[in-house]
């Protein structure tokens, strides 16, 4: 058989793929949000598709939203599979009834009259000196709400394949974008120059339609010795410190948190017997707390350590001492000693 | 610099609304003014908002105060139709009549009447195609029966009963309608305000025919979806009725909360560039009169509309409340502006279409009818007395497919049915 034609793509253009394949595929799909028309989008994950899909099918929209979910929501009652894009995920908040009372419940209460088919895209994370109004990770708070499916890649291939995926599913999708890999996987040394998509196999991207079906963790690395589970950003960031360390741990990264692949953890956690969580988000109520208690509950006869967390601290993300707050190399070298030891 | 000028003045103080009126006073709505029929003619359907204004502090009104229907907003409705917008609203008085009862006799939980705002879902549904989408709020059970959805089936959502199409998972009240054109009805204030914006948009955008028309309340145009919704209304020039009903209260709170001691609530349009119509809320022609300028407007890409429905709930907010605790009684008596139902019929009567006989005997006909169907309603169960749907249903629909934490929740869930009923607990 023929593989078919790729192409090295960074995240975003591996996402604009994604969206011009699915606006060509499906008359229903429409693209919304603050700049991504005429500009496409501030991290140009639009770049071009107004120009090609038409004006009718992506737009720019007010500053609002709660407006661009609510309409979202009203689009998708309508029969439309809207995409919008919240520009960042710390600006999701004032659309947060409409996602988690609106969009989560329709199905449910109105016993399937009406659907809410819409996937919402945003970019989330730090690690780009934005701040603490351009740097958060919201995801728990998305997870914990009955009714939403919450996705986030850590490639170019998983992006594409992921957001089509999601678009293509009837039930609303949060996906988070983690906009610190967007050019390239970042390691966690942020000293060192960015080493760029194309040196990565996950950037051989196909050029055509193709979907990751959502609720599949991958794992991106065996090993023996201790199991990873994480996703985005930090999946990148705990390969580059077992590589350092020569640590033999096998990292899952979860791609979709909800809903969540407990049967690759639960097989994983049990060969190895020790379990480490690792997000960017802060650590209280975090969805490492809710992968601990998982892991706990399936797989407790297994484990010879506690399952440790490596997070974010319980902190607004503060601009000037971002690497203080991220958890990187050091954080995490810790945490393998500690989990190593017991 | 400015020096201070704290000694000179003196101290601010904070406003704090407080309505006319508490329990104990004797209401006088003399300060109401109620301008003559016509005193706002109906403009061109395509008029620029900016021209319209006066619309929108005005009163758009059919029916004087002898009952004869006249001026540039009749509607000209013929005899017949004029029939079924009584009778509708009479259906639907008997109807919260009688499932407000059944909530007091411990048949369900909870209940809200539509009392005396009745022409602000009847009225403006007869205006509209049947195939236009309605973003109720919670009072507009009138949609449903003025587009003769199933008396029953709105009794079984409102028990909960085997026969719920909800799967008795929605407060009473709250329907969903998909084929009657109705969406499905939030607890959370106008959230079907962008919604009703976006289907829209949507059909604007396929180049559809159908236009969405929404309701909700004079307190919740303080949530900010009401003004994000204006927005993209404006912006997209979206083929949508908003509709506020006035009702005077939003449970205990006058409508002063809302920012009606400064303006009306159809002036909020003025800011947003869109029309703005101000309408006697008890007068069921101005209210059909002026959807049907709206809807027109709307279908021939004019844009939106805002039209404020002066009108006053009747009775509490629902179920759960006592309006003798907070506003005066008899408010609804002196209401200058009437009842609808009432008004409805003297015009009828006044122009020989109706007596007062005839009246009488459909009042009797529509309670009959509503009692038949609660009897055949109650077959199916009342609330709390077991004949719900299947336990496993409550874990449906959460997705399109159940994932495996659901199925895990749900088998526990059962499980714990048979610790507490036995193991034969299924067959019971």
């Amino acid at each position: 058989m023929l593989k078919p034609a790729t192409k090295t793509m960074n995240m975003i253009e591996a996402i604009n793929s994604a969206l011009d394949i699915m606006l060509a595929k499906d008359p229903d799909v429409v693209i919304m949000g603050e700049d991504v028309g005429y500009f496409g989008g501030v991290f140009r994950a639009t770049a071009g598709l107004q120009a090609k899909h038409g004006k009718t099918r992506v737009f720019d929209t007010p500053i609002s939203e709660c407006g661009i979910i609510g309409v979202g929501v009203g689009m998708a009652a309508y029969g439309l599979r809207p995409v919008p894009e919240i520009q960042f995920a710390d600006y999701i908040y004032p659309g947060l009834d409409q996602l988690v009372s609106e969009a989560a419940r329709l199905r449910y209460r109105s016993a399937n009259d009406f659907i809410c088919p819409m996937t919402v895209r945003s970019p989330f994370g730090g690690g780009i000196f934005g701040g603490q109004t351009h740097s958060q990770s919201p995801e728990s708070m998305f997870t914990h709400v009955c009714g939403i499916k919450t996705v986030i890649p850590a490639t170019p291939y998983d992006a594409k394949g992921l957001l089509i995926a999601a678009i293509e599913d009837n039930d609303p999708v949060v996906f988070f974008e983690p906009k610190r890999i967007y050019n390239g996987p970042f390691t966690g040394y942020y000293d060192r120059p960015v080493e760029p998509w194309s040196k990565h196999e996950g950037s051989d991207v196909p050029q055509g339609y193709y979907r990751i079906d959502l609720g599949k963790a991958a794992v991106v690395r065996e090993g023996a010795a201790v199991t990873v589970l994480t996703y985005g950003t930090m999946v990148h960031v705990v390969k580059a410190v077992v590589a350092e360390h020569g640590i033999d741990a096998e990292i899952i990264d979860l791609r979709t948190l909800l809903p969540l692949d407990i049967e690759t953890i639960e097989a994983s956690v049990k060969k190895t017997g020790r379990c480490m969580v690792v997000h960017e988000a802060t650590r209280t109520s975090g969805f490492g707390a809710e992968l601990a208690a998982q892991v706990q509950e399936r797989c407790f006869y297994h484990l010879e350590a506690p399952v440790e967390r490596v997070t974010g601290f319980d902190t607004p993300y503060p601009h000037s001492l971002e690497w203080a707050y991220f958890p990187g190399p050091v954080r995490l070298a810790r945490a393998f000693d500690k989990i190593m030891k017991d | 610099m400015v020096q201070s000028t704290k000694d000179n003045l003196a101290p601010l103080h904070l406003h704090i609304p407080e309505p006319k009126f508490r329990p104990g006073d004797v209401a006088d709505f003399s300060d109401i003014i109620v301008p003559a029929v016509d005193a706002h003619p109906r403009p061109d359907e395509h008029v620029m908002p900016a021209d319209i204004h006066p619309l929108a502090y005005g009163l758009v009104r059919v029916l004087g105060d002898d009952h004869v229907a006249s001026g540039s907003w009749n509607p000209g409705l013929d005899v017949a139709t004029l029939k079924v917008m009584l009778r509708r609203m009479l259906l639907l008085r008997a109807f919260d009549d009688r499932m407000f009862r059944a909530q007091r006799q411990g048949k369900t939980s909870f209940y809200m009447k539509s009392f005396g705002e009745e022409a602000t879902s009847v009225a403006t549904t007869m205006a509209l195609h049947f195939d236009d989408m309605c973003f109720p709020s919670y009072r507009q059970q009138g949609i449903l029966i003025t587009r003769d959805y199933p008396l029953v089936d709105m009794m079984n959502q409102i028990y909960s009963n085997r026969g719920d199409r909800l799967k008795g998972r929605q407060l009473p009240i709250m329907y969903s309608a998909k084929d009657y054109g109705f969406f499905s009805i939030s607890g959370n204030l106008t959230t079907q305000y962008p919604q009703a914006v976006g289907w829209a948009m949507a059909s604007a955008s396929r180049g559809d025919t159908r236009i969405s028309a929404v309701w909700c309340g004079d307190g919740s145009t303080a949530e900010g979806d009401f003004h994000n919704a204006l927005t993209f209304a404006a912006v997209y020039n979206a083929p949508v009725v908003f509709q506020v009903v006035n009702n005077q209260w939003a449970i205990s709170s006058f409508s002063g909360f809302a920012g009606s001691e400064r303006t009306t609530f159809a002036a909020r349009a003025i800011g947003y560039g869109i029309a703005g119509l101000r309408v006697d809320g008890n007068d069921p022609l101005a209210v059909y009169a002026a959807m049907q300028w709206a809807a027109n407007r709307a279908r021939t890409n004019g844009g939106p509309t805002l039209i404020e429905y002066f009108t006053y709930r009747g009775e509490g907010h629902s179920t759960s409340d006592d309006p003798g605790a907070y506003r005066a009684a008899e408010e609804y008596k002196l209401w200058p502006l009437g009842d609808p139902v009432t008004r409805l019929k003297d015009h009828l009567i006044t122009i020989g279409a109706w007596s007062d006989a005839q009246h009488e005997a459909l009042l009797v006909e529509l309670s009959e009818y509503v009692k038949a169907i609660q009897k055949e309603a109650e077959q199916n169960g009342i609330l709390g007395h077991g004949l719900h749907h299947p336990f496993e249903t409550m874990f449906e629909d959460v997705f399109e497919e159940m994932p495996w934490h659901l199925k895990e929740q749900c088998a526990q869930m059962l499980e714990e049915q048979e610790d507490k009923f036995g193991p034969d607990w299924e067959a019971r």
